[in-house]
């Protein structure tokens, strides 16, 4: 609890400002799902056959999972991509539904005496409408904006994914540091967000169902102003963005977070060039799409996940021929991949460092020579990866006794320095190596393709501020493996800062 | 003589795909009558309304207001010249009473100097004091008041013609037998042309002028109140057995309070068709007593 609030005291600022773009997402989104849902909703309750599939449609919508539904919109020009304009599209559908449905099922509930009077008085439809039917339904739509309101607020969270920002951030921050302070500093205030929207909303709905046109009016007139009021005061929140910023990506797992401020911090110290974080985004793919489109303009991408997972290319094992081929698709597609970093996030193989030093283990053949009476661990993927573990198993000739456990990545760390397993296959630059006295064995027949970690830009950005190419590349060959191991140590053992950790291994190297 | 101010002339309508509710009914009102048009439930009362204000459109043959095709009526100015009164009243529930009747002269688009003082002369036509009711709800007022209120409103712009669609249905006797002598009072000031749509035979007896009997889309009977009771037609006879009596407040009374007490609203109000305010020769309606 102490550790949660002194967590929201330190991020105040940033803190104001995920806020800020949260409700910015969730007003927003709704604003525009009123403006299309109402008139949606006065148009199908009057025909009733467009209503029902119209409403099955709806329902099915709402029924995608927001993870995948951003997903669906990643590869759609003008509304797709990452940042907050896809978020809004996807937040936009999901709101659409409850409105619609509250705004037919409020029309249709209005007396066909009253409908008669008011036509029989001679009203135009659209006198009609505004004089009767909307103030009558207006309760009712009122409760589907809450319904769509709240719902928004716990779906802009998983709009973090995709570089919206949002309380989200620190969730998906939390998930990946296996933080659970830093997943409740965003899951806190969301939870409280939906909290107070909800019962403001159901306080109008209220004061608006009491029939009380005057009181109602001013009552209207009350949330307009508090409702512009919030959302000016967010969107100042929220405008950091400065325009032509350098937009800076990441994946979403702590090196890549470390990686993605390293690369900010440095371009803002020696540029002066603004730059818009966009960390955090949902994955491989997600960031090469987002360096397409100019979504981002830099991100650290490995040179073998590069090549099979972006240009699907045979796994490789030659470090200079692996970088040289992908360089070249880059370069065909755009991008510039500037000169590694200095560390290769390979998968390691691990021993507890105890045993290595004892037994004098340095390389993977030292511990072919053991494996006849240990145990092996592996996660789910090295398992059944092309340059997982069968081939490994043939180049180098291990043979145990058991099939290898399979389990959990992060579980199989803490599985070897128990004792409960001998051998597994980590990532190299895990901070976890450092923090429980592991040992990687040389991989000295070069099974493993190489994954040096690279930056790779827009071109064109390059082309356009000069200064940003050479800020980016007095990086090359300055991370080394130790160091990386030290940061998302740092990170994941110690739960320090990201942008405090970048900024102390920048003042390390100048 | 002078335009009719409603003349259905060999109207025929039907509901898509049901038997006929009218088939080549004609008949006229005259400026400033009241005609009440008694039938039971299903024999065409309310259609014949809707048919004036062009609500509904004739299949066959055409409805004339004030001379004028309903056709050729432009839908809303039609509407806005003739007042309507439903059963359910229909009051706006988010309008206060005030509001309720200033809707037509808004829509009209009177200026508010003026609509106020009508409202207020309205509300006090109807019996109902501006003072006390013009800020309250519909929600805040009996079944009568609100009966009172649709009248109000159904003559804001001072329409020429009134269509009453079981206008006093809905209220208990005591209620409805006041609500009867309003309507003969504004009425007896404002000399509209009315048509009352009622299944209640005394209602029509106590308000109309003339009295018309619907069934099956015909009409069977229509002339003064006297002569309608007085009728030897088999069917308006049966007609007028069948509908439905309401206890006359008197009779009430008495049950209580035997002989020395007379009902409020004196002889225009009855059973059946037995009294009658303008009875002649109505002998042949009274039954004999039980």
């Amino acid at each position: 609890m102490t550790r949660l609030f002194s967590f929201w005291l330190s991020h105040r600022v940033e803190l104001a400002s995920l806020f800020g773009q949260h409700v910015l997402l969730v007003a927003g989104s709704t604003l525009v799902a009123v403006a299309l849902g109402v008139p949606l909703g006065i148009f199908s309750a009057r025909r009733p056959r467009l209503a029902s599939p119209l409403m099955a449609v709806a329902s099915i919508v709402q029924t995608i999972p927001s993870l995948a539904m951003f997903g669906f919109l990643l590869p759609v020009p003008f509304i797709g991509g990452v940042g907050a304009r896809a978020a809004l599209v996807v937040l936009i559908l999901y709101g659409l539904l409850p409105i619609v449905r509250t705004t037919i099922a409020g029309l249709r509930g209005i007396d066909a005496s009253i409908r008669e009077a008011g036509v029989a008085m001679g009203m135009t439809p659209r006198e009609l409408l505004r004089q009767v039917e909307l103030p009558l339904a207006l309760p009712s739509i009122v409760a589907g904006v809450r319904v769509a309101a709240v719902v928004g607020v716990g779906s802009a969270t998983i709009a973090a994914a995709i570089g919206a920002g949002g309380l989200g951030e620190y969730i998906y921050r939390g998930l990946s540091m296996v933080d659970t302070t830093v997943i409740l500093a965003g899951a806190v205030p969301a939870a409280a967000l939906a909290l107070v929207v909800d019962g403001a909303l159901l306080w109008l709905e209220k004061q608006l169902s009491a029939r009380r046109r005057s009181r109602s009016r001013r009552t209207a007139v009350t949330v307009a102003v508090v409702v512009a009021a919030v959302v000016m005061l967010s969107s100042a929140a929220a405008a950091r963005r400065a325009s032509g910023a350098i937009v800076v990506g990441s994946k979403n797992f702590t090196e890549q977070l470390v990686l993605g401020e390293l690369l900010a911090q440095a371009i803002e110290r020696d540029t002066g060039l603004p730059v818009d974080r966009r960390l955090n985004l949902g994955g491989t793919l997600i960031c090469d799409r987002a360096l397409m489109t100019g979504d981002i303009d830099v991100y650290v991408e490995y040179t073998g996940t590069a090549l099979t997972a972006v240009f699907h290319q045979p796994v490789s094992t030659e470090a200079g021929a692996v970088f040289d081929t992908v360089r070249t698709l880059y370069a065909k597609t755009g991008r510039t991949l500037l000169p590694p970093l200095g560390f290769n996030n390979t998968f390691a193989i691990l021993v507890r460092g105890s045993e290595a030093r004892s037994r004098g283990l340095r390389t993977i053949d030292d511990a072919a020579r053991e494996s006849a009476h240990w145990r092996a661990g592996f996660g789910y993927e090295f398992v059944e990866r092309p340059d997982g573990y069968p081939g490994l198993a043939t180049t180098y000739g291990l043979r145990f006794p058991d099939p290898p456990r399979v389990m959990d990545l992060t579980l199989s760390y803490r599985a070897l320095a128990a004792g409960q397993v001998d051998l597994i296959a980590g990532d190299a630059t895990a901070g976890l190596i450092k923090g429980l006295d592991l040992f990687q064995l040389d991989d000295n027949r070069h099974y493993f393709p190489p994954y040096d970690a690279t930056v790779v830009a827009r071109a064109a950005t390059l082309l356009r501020y000069p200064q940003l190419r050479a800020a980016l590349e007095r990086l090359s060959g300055r991370v080394s493996a130790a160091d990386m191991r030290a940061m998302n140590y740092a990170a994941d053992v110690e739960h320090r800062d990201v942008p405090v950790i970048a900024r102390e291994f920048l003042a390390r190297t100048r | 003589m002078a335009v009719p101010a409603i003349e259905f002339r060999g109207v025929s309508f039907a509901r898509l795909g049901r038997p006929r509710i009218l088939d080549h009914f004609s008949l006229t009102v005259e400026s400033g009558e009241v005609l009440a048009l008694v039938g039971r439930s299903g024999a065409g009362k309310s259609t014949l309304l809707k048919l004036v204000n062009r609500l509904l459109l004739p299949d066959e043959g055409a409805v004339f207001v004030e001379g004028r095709d309903t056709r050729e009526w432009e839908p809303i100015r039609l509407r806005r010249r003739v007042g309507y009164v439903l059963q359910d009243v229909g009051l706006f529930p988010h309008m206060s009473v005030a509001d309720n009747v200033a809707v037509v002269p808004r829509l009209e688009g009177w200026a508010a100097d003026r609509i106020a003082p009508r409202v207020h002369e309205l509300l006090e036509l109807v019996g109902l004091p501006a003072q006390e009711f013009a800020t309250r709800w519909p929600d805040e007022l009996s079944g009568g008041q609100r009966q009172r209120v649709g009248v109000a409103r159904a003559l804001a712009v001072d329409p020429p013609v009134l269509l009453m669609d079981e206008p006093f249905g809905a209220l208990d006797p005591l209620t409805r037998a006041e609500l009867h002598g309003e309507f003969r009072r504004i009425q007896s000031r404002l000399r509209k042309t009315v048509i009352i749509v009622t299944h209640d035979m005394g209602e029509a007896f106590a308000l109309a002028d003339r009295v018309g009997v619907l069934e099956d889309g015909r009409l069977i009977a229509c002339d003064r109140p006297d002569v309608v009771a007085a009728s030897h037609e088999p069917l308006v006879r049966q007609l007028l057995d069948a509908l439905p009596a309401i206890p006359r407040p008197s009779d009430v009374v008495q049950a209580f309070r035997p002989a020395d007490h007379g009902g409020p609203e004196g002889p225009h109000y009855s059973r059946k068709p037995s009294l009658s305010p303008r009875r002649g020769s109505g002998q042949a309606g009274e039954r004999p007593p039980e």
